[in-house]
């Protein structure tokens, strides 16, 4: 125990007075982007404070939240993770704020032959795709929109798409990068994400087929840093914030 | 310096117990562990060996049994073992003589050479599977050239296989280059005097000679090929049956089913900890010749 108080003392966490403190944001990695930008008009409305940000998949999130990841906000990709966290009681159920609202494309390497230019072709056999896991909310988004578009797209159409599937990546980003990379041909991600690489071809969803993503933020019960962390969900609820996140390519928040 | 210390150390005990003979005098005084020593050591072990006895309790009590059945569990098992088996096969087959050329001749750049061959231990796998992307990606010049025979390595099991033999043969190589150094020259002569070939050295005096070492090697560069982690999942992806080896499992895993993570993770653990005890034995056995 002395060891691990001392091991600890050393780390960055310790605070010695007159340094500035620092404000843990867990955050989905679609958000990438945005919450930097957020980050970084918060560090300038609040010197004496450092926001540092931990960007991975929602659900890795929360795992590692409920495994006891010390952390001052969260904000996910689907409410999902967030109500597991308000049943095990890390964050309050009542005080969760939705902030943005999000759909999906398909996002297509612009030297990619394969996918020509219409959803159909992701059946087509030989062409490339990637999709987060299972359990990552934007592959859980992605299935659903798979089994939705089968209606007007033929009931085989869901399979064919997931045969082509050579990766499955632990993250909506990884997914983005493989696309950017070239080494797939099409990957199902987020509208904002495709914002962020204006260089790839996008393909949309009919709207009927969609899903709406809700993008819940809430202040965990055992903060280290309470006061910064109601001041960042508030800046990111605000005017400022929201413009923010709208230039991110996200869609507002849905009632 | 070092015989001044060995003379205090002998004087020193003689003081302690004047009859006993200076030898008998040395072995009691490193009996005696310095106590400050015992206590940091000690810390050390609870470093280490805390988060094993933790992730082994925790994944055991998940009832690994039960995740063994599991379909994903079991493919990830079975492409590791055999992904890590054709690696390690790939580092005997071209590694060995590369170990031998650096071990036993001399040419202009072997310095330069040996330092490439250690590079992938100290490289982050992450770097190792960024590195391996530029050169046999789609968009790479070598992706490029081979599109054209419809040959494709990135989300392969190939990839899976490349990615191992980058960051574990090194390790392979290094033990072999070891070995072979480490025959005596005498052996050697006598191998020419009697008018033994180049081949027939390596053949009858040098591969014998080395089999130890050159197994340890083989064993460790298993245990890390199985290891692999990062090097695979940005190089190859991660696909279920294809490419999801079980470090890539227990991280996706970790998102979806913690249960399945902790039992992946101490089945991983317990197989590494098996191999590491069958590499003492052979270290241990090797030390008797």
């Amino acid at each position: 125990m002395a060891i691990l108080a001392a091991l600890s003392a050393c780390l960055p966490s310790a605070q010695a007075p007159g340094e500035p403190s620092t404000l843990t944001v867990f955050a989905a990695a679609s958000l990438t982007d945005v919450f930097e930008r957020i980050g970084e008009t918060f560090e300038e409305a609040h010197p004496e404070t450092e926001v540092v940000f931990n960007f991975a998949a929602s659900s890795a999130l929360r795992t590692q939240m409920e495994e006891g990841a010390a952390a001052d906000v969260a904000a996910f990709a689907s409410e999902k993770d967030m109500q597991a966290l308000a049943e095990s009681g890390l964050v309050d159920g009542d005080a969760v704020r939705v902030f943005a609202g999000n759909d999906l494309v398909v996002v297509v390497h612009p030297d990619s032959a394969a996918v020509a230019g219409t959803l159909a072709d992701l059946a087509h056999p030989g062409v490339k795709v990637v999709i987060a896991a299972e359990g990552v909310p934007a592959g859980d988004y992605a299935r659903q929109v798979l089994e939705n578009l089968s209606s007007t797209l033929g009931a085989s159409f869901g399979s064919e798409v997931l045969a082509n599937v050579v990766s499955e990546e632990d993250n909506v980003r990884q997914v983005l990068a493989k696309v950017q990379l070239g080494e797939a041909d099409a990957g199902w991600v987020y509208r904002s994400d495709a914002w962020s690489a204006p260089e790839l071809r996008v393909l949309e969803i009919p709207e009927e087929a969609n899903v709406r993503a809700r993008y819940p933020i809430a202040i965990l019960s055992g903060a280290p840093q309470p006061d910064a962390a109601i001041q960042f969900v508030e800046l990111v609820l605000s005017a400022d914030g929201q413009r923010v996140i709208e230039k991110g390519g996200f869609l507002p928040a849905p009632p | 310096m070092r015989r001044e210390g060995s003379f205090l150390l002998r004087r020193s005990s003689a003081r302690i117990n004047p009859d006993a003979s200076p030898d008998r005098a040395l072995a009691t005084a490193r009996g005696r562990p310095v106590p400050l020593f015992v206590v940091l050591a000690g810390l050390m072990v609870l470093l280490l060996g805390v988060p094993v006895l933790m992730l082994l309790w925790r994944g055991l009590t998940s009832d690994p049994f039960h995740f063994l059945r599991d379909p994903t569990v079991q493919s990830a098992l079975r492409l590791s073992a055999w992904t890590s088996t054709v690696a390690t096969a790939v580092a005997l087959v071209l590694g060995m003589p590369l170990a031998y050329l650096l071990a036993r001749n001399r040419f202009r750049g072997r310095t330069l050479l040996e330092v490439l061959v250690d590079l992938p231990i100290v490289l982050p796998p992450s770097v190792a599977g960024i590195a391996l992307l530029a050169a046999f990606g789609r968009r790479s010049l070598l992706g490029a050239a081979l599109a054209p025979l419809g040959v494709s390595l990135p989300f392969t099991t190939a990839a899976v296989v490349l990615a191992q033999v980058f960051v574990a043969a090194p390790l392979f190589i290094r033990a072999a280059r070891i070995g072979f150094n480490t025959v005596e020259s005498q052996l050697e002569e006598a191998a020419y005097t009697e008018g033994a070939s180049q081949w027939q050295l390596f053949r009858h005096v040098m591969f014998p000679l080395t089999g130890r070492a050159l197994f340890a090697g083989l064993v460790l560069c298993w245990a890390r090929a199985l290891g692999e982690f990062g090097a695979t999942i940005l190089f190859a992806g991660n696909l279920p049956g294809r490419t999801q080896t079980m470090p890539l499992a227990i991280f996706i895993g970790f998102q979806q089913d913690l249960g399945v993570a902790l039992a992946l993770a101490s089945i991983l653990l317990v197989i590494s900890g098996l191999v590491l005890a069958v590499l003492r034995k052979i270290e241990s056995e090797a030390r008797l010749y």
